[in-house]
């Protein structure tokens, strides 16, 4: 179980685009519904009304400023979840198997039954992608909504991950990055997604698209006044009153 | 890291217990009958204790069998087996020299391959880890063998090799302390490659939330490492000079040997905290914090 | 080795989705309700609903955790320790309506405008104000005053409508779209969704923000605009534009009073009126026959540039004068540009690229339409620029004239109502001709007059008695806020411990907390709240609160009527009210109990219902002498507000029995046919009349087909305001109704018909250098996030961000804190460094900060102890200008409450152990919070 599969049929995973997230935060608080009622142990809180409240969260939003050298800064908000890597580090520190990745597309996810909370996948997740429930002390992590992607009982449109689905300005994307004619793999190529930490070698499946340029002032030409005066103004308005007449 | 006690103890005494199994195991020194038994007696102590100690670090330790499953591809599964495993071979050897007066001795060179190989195996649950790059690195099981044989030297009462392993392991140890400190930047992992973002120069700007949260608790240790320089002091004092000192330059007395231990044990625990509190996982770099 | 356990992917969602509406905050999206065992489940967005078409928001979908936060107020409340303590007393609700009754029904029979009736993130109002104006008080309002009311006034009487509620950019169409201000906190999904198509389509975002967050730090272009001074730069693009004669001219002439004739006799009664025939229209110049026609005549050709002189009298046409005010150097890029902060380069490429997008990326529609002069048009020619703004430029001392400005802009480039710009949502278009006129004749025992809000034409509709004294208590309608067609709630409190223009008995509040966020000035409203006059006896001598949570203002009523959740009540979103239509269709809907409440409280507006029955309202007494309505379910489903218009207009009787949309008789299965529906109707308008709204027959037709308005009334834009001019005349002398001396230089310089920009109020250099602003974060809406499990772990505390500029010049690092001081007071709080942020501005989230006790929160929460409020430096007075008088923070056109005209110091100070001012902990009547949570129903 521990073991990676050499190969899945599929890679399903995410494309993010930050030219798009506002940072809203609506995929945090979906994703927390739909995996607090449904896989597994409900995503609980420890302190949810004290003084220092942790709850276990699948999706985080981040946020980054970049100040170029001249000019005015910008900030970037930045969802991360599971990336579903290919070499997945988690899964091969597991002692009990709990860990695995699914061999038909990918997803990588914990059977909690079988989780010790030792917490060791976590530490070796470079990207912060799983947490220890503080209620029922398994290790959670996203899913991908396995039980959403898949589920007879949803409408067709609806077989995507929460945090996809609530998604208000389409920042998220869903699809497997293994198929080259997929959205999602379209859309890599097309904007040069990344993945992160790649020098890990953890091989993320998740894609990030960059923010486009910004600031970046290509102008239209700038415009030419019409006359000197206030008069002149006038003299023109007639004037062309009387063409578009 | 987080340096949570029970991890720190665990690693610790269990190490010092596999250590001093290893020395048994060798015959150094050679006891039988009821000598016997006070030294497995303590080493026994260590090692269980540790191990038990570690399972309280468990969300579910009444699960912890399990943990036996992946030894193909997990080094805490293979420590699982590795200590289980040894500390059976040493109880029957052990047996062999507390109630027969009889040294099995291939059972007992067995048990100290598979003490070294324990602490390897605990070792490398943190050296394989490329998310620390302070740890990832073959000095981590070095160190952690060098931890283990020579407090274990030191409770088998192995003066002259105490003497010498306790100045390798603080040599060493000082080593590390400086190499590792630059190891997170020769690691080439850096908030530019974790979040792809060019144009500038980049910071994290807000945490997600405005809370902590498992991670940031589990991975994320400001606080501690303030302290850091002076920790170290302390800890390659009480850890290696102190006990050094006492064997090398003053007569053997019991009293004086306790006290030796003792201060070792109290050193490597302060050592063995530095350890988890200077590293850095590199997740912190999401939160603008190491 | 690799092998996997088996996973049921198709596990059972739910027993049952119940479809109502969100009430998380204002945006009303629809939302299924997942249920498991007769219990909530999970919440998600209706894909169906026109409003989030299935998405959701943060805080939406953490529904779940309002619905069950502990702070929920659980029975009737009687205070039985002083005020403020918190210390009450459970009671049942006979003895809470027998309670009320007591306290209303003298003040109705002798004095009704001694009871004051505020709400605050009411939903209800057409009903909350229609039973206001049963029970004859002049004193009803909601928020808007100290929310929005700049840009919904600035924006009906400029063009009908303004953005959010009343219209939205052409997203599937537009090529640029201009944001002003901060605007998350409205129409929040729809914009969201907005943006997300325009960033698909490649279409350009440019954010004009002194703080480049959220929808901002997604803008491909970013103006870190200096506070308050939007109009200013405004202005100057329409300076630039006018220079260079990149205007729609054909628009303005056809669509606008630009082309109406001004009256320009100094010394005359009419000086400054536009020009009207002998039945009261505006007159217009027109090119074919060379004579003032009627602007409507189906053949006149409006001329937008001659001047006629007629018996001794200059007439000019409006454009005139927006030639000659906007073409002069005060506007021009390179006299603004210090002042806006932005270079006048900048300034004028903006400038150009909305001329380039206007005028040389126009489209075209083939779409015939018919215009309301009956010509034909063979297709729709759109500009496609769209604009938005919110709060940002409206909560300033010049934010009605900043949002008149912005409309000058969409307007001159032709960018109203036609494809890819800006388009109205049902019922809007509607001018101020169109809205009702304020009433506030308060008579014992009687009803009032007319509704208590609506839109002055003139002086003569002033809510003001013979001698000048204002008619309601909050001063709306007076010379010194003379269009506040929202009310000023923020006043209230003020005015009724002054005693100023009179004393009350009985203040009934809903959903506001006067005592905590809604308030500026904080700490001395408590203070207010709590005052007693030289007889020992509470200035404010009853108050009544209803709320559904343990908030802060709870604390300072006497007796709390404890409301449901949002997921136990009826409502209804009405075209009657604040509808949830879009530019595309009318739409309305519901709220529905989806489950019972598990504790004795009531739906608000239900207890208004019986209450009503009690005091013998009219309207609330069935012929027989019994309750009108149940419930407010009652009366959602039979009252009628013009007979065969209703609350809602899906589902109703026609004549025969059958069912019908837009008007027709009650229908007692009607609510069940919402559900059905899941919670919503909506009616689409049809494709000839998607543009053009205020001058398509077609859509006036439909309008009138539906029951949005009775009879076609299109009309032209005034950019040139009429009723502001008016005013102006008084102030010069003219009329019968004349303001005070102290106002008159006032109005003549605000109430100016031509949009104009002045420096906001604390502008000038008295050591307060730098902006302070506030904005809500999209995952949390005021207060009421703040008891939510999940939300509260996103923002449980609140920094002060502060720019480069300052960070470095006070040499502050991470984990600082500062002393920050304004012209009224002093706050010491945390704080953070932002670089994407205008350099004379800091900032925060809004309300994350909380009093100790409230919203079942431990004491020790980082909302109490690190986070903080900027309204305890923000006075609801400006400061004592030596005069005796006491001056409003508020726009002078509308009252508005000025929240971002704040300006402030701010020194490094040590890191104290809690962010001052603390306030001490409140008694909170609801049961200790519980110690986890891991909630799932069918565990």
């Amino acid at each position: 179980m521990t073991s990676l599969p050499t190969r899945t049929d599929k890679q399903l995973g995410l494309v993010i685009d930050l030219d798009i997230c506002v940072g809203c935060h609506a995929c945090v608080t979906a994703c927390k519904g739909w995996n607090t009622e449904n896989y597994g142990a409900p995503l609980g809180d420890d302190d949810p009304y004290g003084a220092e409240p942790v709850g276990s969260f699948l999706n985080r939003i981040h946020s980054y400023e970049v100040q170029p050298e001249d000019g005015t800064a910008q900030l970037i908000h930045f969802p991360k979840s599971c990336l579903h890597c290919a070499d997945a580090p988690c899964v091969t520190v597991c002692p009990t198997g709990a860990s695995y990745k699914r061999v038909e597309d990918g997803i990588v996810l914990v059977n909690e039954s079988d989780c010790i909370g030792c917490g060791l996948c976590a530490w070796a997740c470079p990207y912060g992608a799983r947490e220890m429930d503080p209620v029922e002390n398994v290790m959670k992590k996203c899913t991908l909504c396995v039980d959403r992607i898949y589920n007879d009982n949803l409408p067709e449109d609806d077989r995507v991950p929460a945090c996809v689905r609530t998604c208000p300005t389409g920042a998220r994307a869903f699809g497997d990055l293994a198929d080259p004619d997929s959205a999602v793999s379209q859309s890599v190529a097309a904007r040069g997604g990344l993945e992160l930490m790649p020098e890990q070698g953890t091989a993320p499946v998740n894609r990030y698209l960059p923010p486009r340029e910004k600031d970046s002032n290509v102008l239209a030409p700038l415009l030419e006044p019409i006359a000197e005066e206030p008069r002149g103004f006038l003299v023109w308005l007639d004037k062309t009153l009387d063409r578009i007449g | 890291m987080h340096p949570a006690t029970s991890l720190i103890l665990f690693t610790t005494l269990s190490g010092l217990g596999f250590g001093l199994l290893i020395f048994l195991g060798l015959g150094m020194p050679p006891v039988t009958g009821w000598v016997a038994f006070a030294f497995f007696a303590i080493a026994y102590a260590l090692a269980v204790g540790g191990l038990l100690s570690s399972v309280f670090h468990l969300g579910h330790p009444e699960r912890a069998l399990k943990a036996f499953t992946q030894w193909r591809s997990s080094w805490l599964s293979r420590e699982a087996w590795a200590a289980s495993g040894v500390l059976s071979v040493m109880a029957v050897f052990g047996a062999g020299l507390v109630f027969a007066g009889e040294r099995i001795a291939p059972l007992g060179w067995l048990g100290a391959l598979g003490a070294a190989g324990t602490v390897l195996a605990t070792s490398m649950i943190y050296a394989q880890l490329k998310t620390v790059p302070r740890w990832n690195h073959w000095s981590t099981p070095s160190l952690f063998l060098l931890h283990a044989v020579a407090g274990g030297a030191l409770l088998a009462g192995q003066s002259a090799a105490a003497i010498l392993l306790l100045v390798i392991l603080g040599t060493f140890q000082l080593w590390v302390w400086s190499d590792g400190d630059v190891r997170f930047e020769r690691s080439s992992t850096t908030l530019a490659t974790a979040t792809r973002l060019t144009g500038g120069a980049l910071r994290a700007f807000e945490q997600p939330h405005t809370g902590p949260n498992y991670l940031t608790r589990e991975m994320i240790h400001v606080v501690g490492r303030r302290h850091a320089r002076k920790l170290r002091a302390i800890g390659l004092s009480l850890a290696v000079i102190l006990p050094a000192a006492i064997l090398a330059l003053l007569p053997f007395s019991h009293a004086l040997a306790g006290i030796a231990v003792l201060s070792h044990i109290a050193g490597s625990l302060v050592n063995r905290w530095l350890f988890f509190a200077e590293a850095e996982h590199v997740v912190g770099l999401y939160y603008g914090q190491r | 080795m690799h092998s996997q356990p088996d996973l049921d992917t198709s596990p059972r969602v739910s027993d049952e989705i119940r479809r109502t509406t969100c009430y998380m905050c204002a945006c009303r999206c629809g939302i299924n309700v997942h249920m498991k065992k007769g219990e909530i489940a999970y919440i998600e967005g209706n894909r169906d609903h026109p409003v989030n078409k299935g998405v959701l928001c943060g805080k939406g979908a953490a529904g779940i955790m309002q619905h069950t936060a502990p702070s929920r107020l659980r029975a009737p409340l009687k205070r039985v320790g002083p005020r403020g303590s918190g210390a009450f007393e459970e009671i049942t609700w006979d003895e809470a309506l027998e309670t009320a009754t007591g306290w209303l029904k003298p003040l109705r029979e002798s004095d009704p405008k001694r009871f004051a009736f505020f709400t605050g993130r009411d939903q209800s109002q057409s009903f909350t104000g229609y039973w206001a104006q049963a029970f004859g008080t002049p004193n009803f309002a909601a928020h808007g005053g100290f929310c929005s009311v700049n840009m919904a006034a600035g924006g009906i009487y400029t063009m009908g409508g303004a953005f959010w509620e009343f219209g939205e950019p052409d997203w599937d169409h537009t090529k640029l779209f201009l944001l002003f201000g901060v605007a998350e906190d409205h129409s929040s999904n729809p914009i969201k969704i907005g943006l997300g198509k325009l960033k698909a389509r490649g279409a350009k975002v440019i954010g004009i923000n002194p703080i480049r967050s959220g929808y901002n730090a997604v803008a491909d272009d970013w103006y870190g605009i200096t506070p308050g001074t939007d109009g200013l730069f405004i202005l100057s693009l329409v300076h630039c534009l006018l220079e260079a004669g990149k205007i729609d001219l054909d628009y303005l002439a056809r669509y606008t009073n630009a082309p109406c004739l001004v009256n320009m006799d100094e010394s005359g009664n009419e000086f400054g009126l536009i020009l009207k025939d002998d039945d009261g229209r505006d007159l217009v110049w027109d090119a074919n026959e060379n004579r003032p026609r009627c602007f409507d005549k189906p053949d006149v050709k409006p001329d937008l540039a001659a001047t006629w002189r007629h018996a001794g009298v200059t007439h000019k046409p409006v454009f005139h004068l927006i030639a000659e005010r906007y073409l002069a150097e005060e506007y021009a890029p390179e006299t603004v540009a210090s002042t806006v902060g932005i270079p006048a380069p900048r300034i004028r490429a903006l400038a150009a690229e909305l001329a380039d997008v206007a005028f040389n990326q126009a489209i075209e529609i083939k779409q015939p339409w018919t215009d309301f002069r009956g010509q034909t048009h063979e297709t729709m020619v759109g500009r496609p620029v769209s604009m938005h703004a919110m709060r940002g430029i409206s909560a300033h001392a010049n934010g009605f004239q900043t949002c008149r400005a912005l409309h000058l802009l969409q307007i001159l480039l032709g960018a109203v109502e036609t494809p890819g710009s800006f388009r109205f949502k049902p019922p809007y278009p509607k001018p101020p001709e169109a809205h009702p006129k304020p009433h506030a004749d308060a008579r014992a025992g009687e009803p009032l007059g007319g509704p208590h809000l609506g839109y002055p034409l003139g002086p003569e509709h002033l809510c003001i008695e013979d001698d000048g004294t204002p008619q309601r208590i909050d001063k709306a309608y007076t010379w010194e806020n003379p269009m506040s067609a929202h009310g000023l709630m923020h006043m209230v409190i003020s005015n009724a411990a002054a005693g100023d223009p009179y004393k009350i008995d009985t203040l009934m509040l809903y959903m506001a907390n006067m005592a905590w966020n809604s308030s500026m000035n904080t700490a001395q409203t408590m203070a207010m709240l709590t005052a007693k006059d030289e007889n020992g006896e509470y200035k404010i001598p009853h108050i009544i609160y209803s709320d559904s949570y343990s908030s802060e203002m709870v604390a300072y009523a006497d007796l709390i009527l404890p409301d449901t959740t949002y997921l136990e009540r009826h409502d209804c979103i009405s075209l009657l009210d604040r509808p949830i239509s879009d530019a595309e269709r009318a739409a309305d809907a519901i709220r529905w109990p989806v489950v019972e409440p598990d504790r004795d409280v009531r739906a608000f507006q239900s207890v208004l219902c019986d209450l009503g029955h009690r005091l013998g309202l009219p309207g609330f007494v069935a012929p027989g002498g019994g309750p009108a309505f149940a419930d407010y379910a009652g009366y959602i489903t039979n009252h009628e507000r013009r007979p065969g218009v209703g609350p809602l207009s899906g589902w109703r009787l026609a004549e025969d029995g059958s069912e019908t949309d837009g008007r027709g008789l009650p229908n007692s299965e009607q609510i069940d046919r919402y559900i059905e529906n899941g919670g919503f109707w909506t009616a689409e308008i049809p494709d000839n009349a998607q543009f053009y709204k205020p001058w398509n027959q077609a859509y006036q037709n439909w309008s009138v087909d539906i029951g949005l308005v009775d009879a076609p009334a299109p009309y032209t834009f005034n950019l040139y305001s009429e009723p502001l001019r008016r005013f102006q005349l008084a102030a010069e002398g003219k009329g019968p109704r004349q303001p005070p001396e102290h106002l008159r230089d006032r109005i003549l310089t605000e109430l100016d018909p031509l949009p104009i920009w002045r420096p906001t109020g604390t502008d000038a250099d008295d050591g307060f250098p730098v902006h302070a602003l506030t904005q809500r974060p999209m995952a949390m809406y005021h207060s009421w996030g703040t008891q939510n499990a999940w939300l509260r772990q996103i923002h449980g505390a609140n920094p002060l961000y502060v720019p480069t500029k300052i960070w470095k010049a006070h040499g502050f690092s991470d984990g600082d804190w500062a002393q920050v001081t304004s012209p009224h007071g002093e706050i010491t709080v945390p704080v953070a460094h932002m670089a994407a942020l205008n350099e004379n501005t800091v900032w925060t989230w809004n309300a994350i900060g909380k009093r100790k006790g409230a919203w079942a929160l431990d004491p020790d929460a980082p909302e109490a102890t690190k986070g903080f409020l900027l309204n305890h430096l923000i006075h609801e007075l400006l400061p004592p200008k030596g005069d005796g008088l006491r001056w409003s923070n508020s726009d002078p056109v509308t009252g508005q409450a000025a929240w971002f005209d704040l300006k402030v110091k701010i020194k490094k100070v040590s890191a104290p152990r809690e962010s001052k001012p603390a306030l001490p902990t409140i008694h909170s009547p609801v049961p200790k919070a519980p110690e986890t949570v891991a909630r799932k129903t069918d565990a």
